[in-house]
């Protein structure tokens, strides 16, 4: 069976910087690679690059065997990827966010995006403008998408960021389930992921550095 | 057909090996010429019937406006090659084109002035030619002054790249445009350099001089190159070993 | 072979969206953020009033001078306009993240990007053309010229937004691009300047401007056609640095 998704070999350098070399990790339908690392160490970078956003990096990306050059919109329309900022518009409510975040991958009825804004408990807050929000709760906006994504592969940097206990819990539990169900899911966080142990993979980027 | 030398190019220790070859003769090439032809254009070449010695400036200020426009087109096609195959020689070469050509434009401009005073009475004066001239060297100011203000080497080299490519084909919309503005405004005036018939021994000395400026173009071109690439190469073997030499 | 990656067993089967759709939300959302932004939507008409009133009291207010310069002053006011409302077109989307997201999805970058431009010119362009007559009015410009005025405006600012669009692109990842956006762009902006005013000009003095509006048209079909690949090229360089 081809891998889900394979990198070889993968180098990066950033600003005449060695970030790291010869990174090479293989992750299958359900189960969660947590990237690791000191703050600087290419944390990011590297999501970067698995989401497609720079091509700057030496090295192979396959997804179910095939170099993701050559499949970029079937790559595109099956990852979803949540920055550490998160893309959402102050002026818009969360119903409206939410509408384009994911319209540009399927449409969605109002339904089920209230679903999702009541699982990230932010029931009662649909018609607010996002500006209105709290940190915390603007980043629960973005991570209501992860309840309507259909996408095989979730690229989350840093999604614990500003999300109180509670909301670490549910988060916890969703990419749990979400795995056992087959997704692939790559994250960062400095934050001790309590999933049973069968899903996840760890992967620190110190290891491939200078 | 044969690539290598293709790839070749594409490594700056093997074009500063080479260059170092290349160097001295072109250096010789460019005196000779330059002397040649702006001796004999400025000493010896007849006078101008209408014009006297004032347009003696040709063989200074065409050769000028034709490097410039050159340097532009040069530019804007080591950049996209640049941007289209990674080569970091080409992002290299766009990159230091820019200062040479905006010089070019400027001296270009400079001349024009210079004979504009005696002949139109004014310094400066919209002339068709002149305003395409002054839009180039804006053109080649956004070029740098994006190229210094992108702090990553690699991200600047292709935005700029971007630009020059943008502004090469909007060259040829500019210069029309200001042709067809220039004759709906025109005024009675002698255009510099254009003669339809140009007597032999004024057009010798106009080729040499030509000749010569692309040779001190391409030796310019050279000095700044190799620097750079001493300067960004400046962590590798082949350049280290080169520095620990000369010492 | 991709397709053999079936989605994870409990989501239900996605409605995937058309490429067009996908353009069509890109639209919406920058119209539907530019209308809840009231205070910046109308700062570009307000400065283009403003620029204009600065003509006749830093000149001279006799009507027939006024007349003369009217096709400049409307156009070179139009242009600033434009190019001062162009640093926000993606400045917002790449501190917000945003940007990063519009550069992943799985339509073609140049679509969405024609989407912006378009939404971005409906929101700031459009504004112009319906003041432009009521500041002709002002300065005096003859009447034969109004709708030459107009049709130059409506084939030349969708033109300067494509081209400032370019500009805004390269200069995005820099703090303070917007001096550095217009000296990029301004020369770039001389053609359409050209053949706008001089469109203008001609009608004014009862002669047909048809040539101009036709070259402006021919620029603006090359823009379409050319500026979006730019645009897309350049939000890609400097979003990955």
């Amino acid at each position: 069976m081809t891998e889900f998704l394979s990198v070889n070999q993968l180098v990066c350098e950033r600003d005449e910087r060695l970030l790291f070399h010869g990174l090479s990790f293989t992750l299958n339908s359900g189960e969660i690679l947590q990237v690791t690392g000191a703050n600087g160490s290419g944390k990011t970078s590297l999501l970067r690059i698995l989401a497609t956003l720079t091509e700057d990096y030496e090295g192979e990306i396959k997804f179910a065997g095939e170099l993701i050059q050559r499949v970029l919109p079937e790559y595109r329309q099956q990852q979803l990827y949540l920055g550490h900022s998160p893309g959402i518009k102050g002026p818009l409510t969360p119903i409206e966010n939410l509408r384009w975040l994911q319209g540009w991958y399927q449409s969605l009825s109002e339904q089920a995006i209230e679903n999702a804004l009541t699982a990230v408990d932010l029931y009662g807050y649909e018609d607010v403008p996002c500006y209105s929000l709290s940190a915390g709760q603007q980043r629960r906006v973005a991570l209501a998408q992860l309840y309507l994504s259909h996408q095989a592969l979730w690229i989350l940097d840093e999604p614990f960021t500003a999300i109180d206990q509670n909301g670490v819990h549910h988060l916890e539990a969703l990419l749990a389930e979400q795995a056992s169900q087959g997704r692939s899911i790559i994250l960062t966080t400095h934050h001790q992921l309590n999933v049973p142990d069968g899903f996840i993979k760890k992967l620190d980027i110190a290891d491939y550095g200078e | 057909m044969n690539w290598t030398w293709f790839h070749k190019l594409g490594s700056p220790k093997w074009f500063y090996e080479i260059s170092s070859r290349w160097l001295p003769w072109l250096v010789i090439l460019t005196i000779l010429l330059l002397v040649t032809g702006v001796v004999w254009g400025l000493a010896f070449a007849p006078a101008e019937r209408f014009q006297g010695n004032s347009y003696r400036i040709i063989f200074i200020h065409v050769p000028a406006a034709f490097l410039a426009q050159a340097t532009y087109v040069l530019m804007a096609i080591t950049g996209g090659v640049g941007l289209i195959w990674r080569m970091k020689m080409a992002e290299l070469v766009a990159s230091c084109c820019a200062p040479i050509g905006a010089s070019f434009t400027l001296l270009a401009l400079l001349t024009g002035a210079i004979w504009g005073k005696p002949t139109w009475g004014a310094w400066w004066v919209w002339d068709a030619r002149l305003t395409s001239m002054l839009i180039l060297l804006f053109l080649y100011l956004g070029f740098m002054a994006l190229q210094a203000s992108i702090d990553n080497m690699k991200t600047a080299a292709r935005a700029s790249a971007v630009l020059a490519l943008v502004g090469l084909v909007n060259i040829p919309i500019i210069k029309y445009s200001v042709d067809w503005w220039f004759t709906l405004h025109q005024t009675a005036s002698i255009k510099l350099t254009e003669k339809p018939a140009m007597p032999a021994e004024m057009y010798y000395p106009l080729f040499i001089c030509l000749a010569g400026f692309y040779c001190f173009f391409t030796v310019v071109l050279l000095l700044r190159l190799r620097t750079e690439i001493l300067h960004r190469e400046h962590k590798t073997g082949w350049v280290k070993a080169l520095m620990s030499n000369k010492r | 072979m991709v397709s053999e990656i079936n989605a994870p067993a409990s989501t239900v089967k996605p409605m995937l969206v058309s490429p067009g759709a996908a353009v069509w939300v890109t639209l919406c959302r920058d119209l539907r953020l530019g209308f809840r932004r009231q205070a910046e939507l109308i700062n570009p008409p307000l400065f283009f009033l403003i620029v204009v009133t600065l003509f006749p009291l830093g000149i001279s207010p006799d009507p027939d001078f006024l007349a003369k310069l009217a096709p400049g002053v409307i156009w070179i006011a139009a242009l600033l306009a434009t190019l001062l409302a162009m640093d926000s077109l993606f400045r917002g989307d790449y501190e917000d993240g945003a940007l990063d997201l519009l550069l992943v999805v799985p339509q073609p970058l140049f679509m969405h990007v024609l989407a912006k431009v378009c939404a971005h010119w409906l929101l700031t362009g459009l504004p112009l053309l319906i003041l432009a007559p009521m500041l002709a009015l002002m300065l005096s410009l003859p009447s034969q010229a109004y709708m030459t005025l107009i049709a130059s405006l409506a084939l030349g600012t969708p033109l300067l937004s494509l081209l400032g669009a370019i500009g805004a692109a390269l200069t995005v990842g820099i703090r303070r691009g917007g001096m550095l956006l217009s000296l990029l762009i301004l020369p770039l902006y001389i053609p359409v300047l050209l053949l706008g005013t001089g469109a203008v000009v001609a009608a004014s003095e009862g002669l047909p401007a048809d040539g101009q509006l036709l070259w402006l048209a021919v620029l603006l079909t090359l823009g379409l056609t050319l500026a979006p690949f730019a645009i897309a090229a350049g939000l890609r360089i400097t979003a990955s640095g």
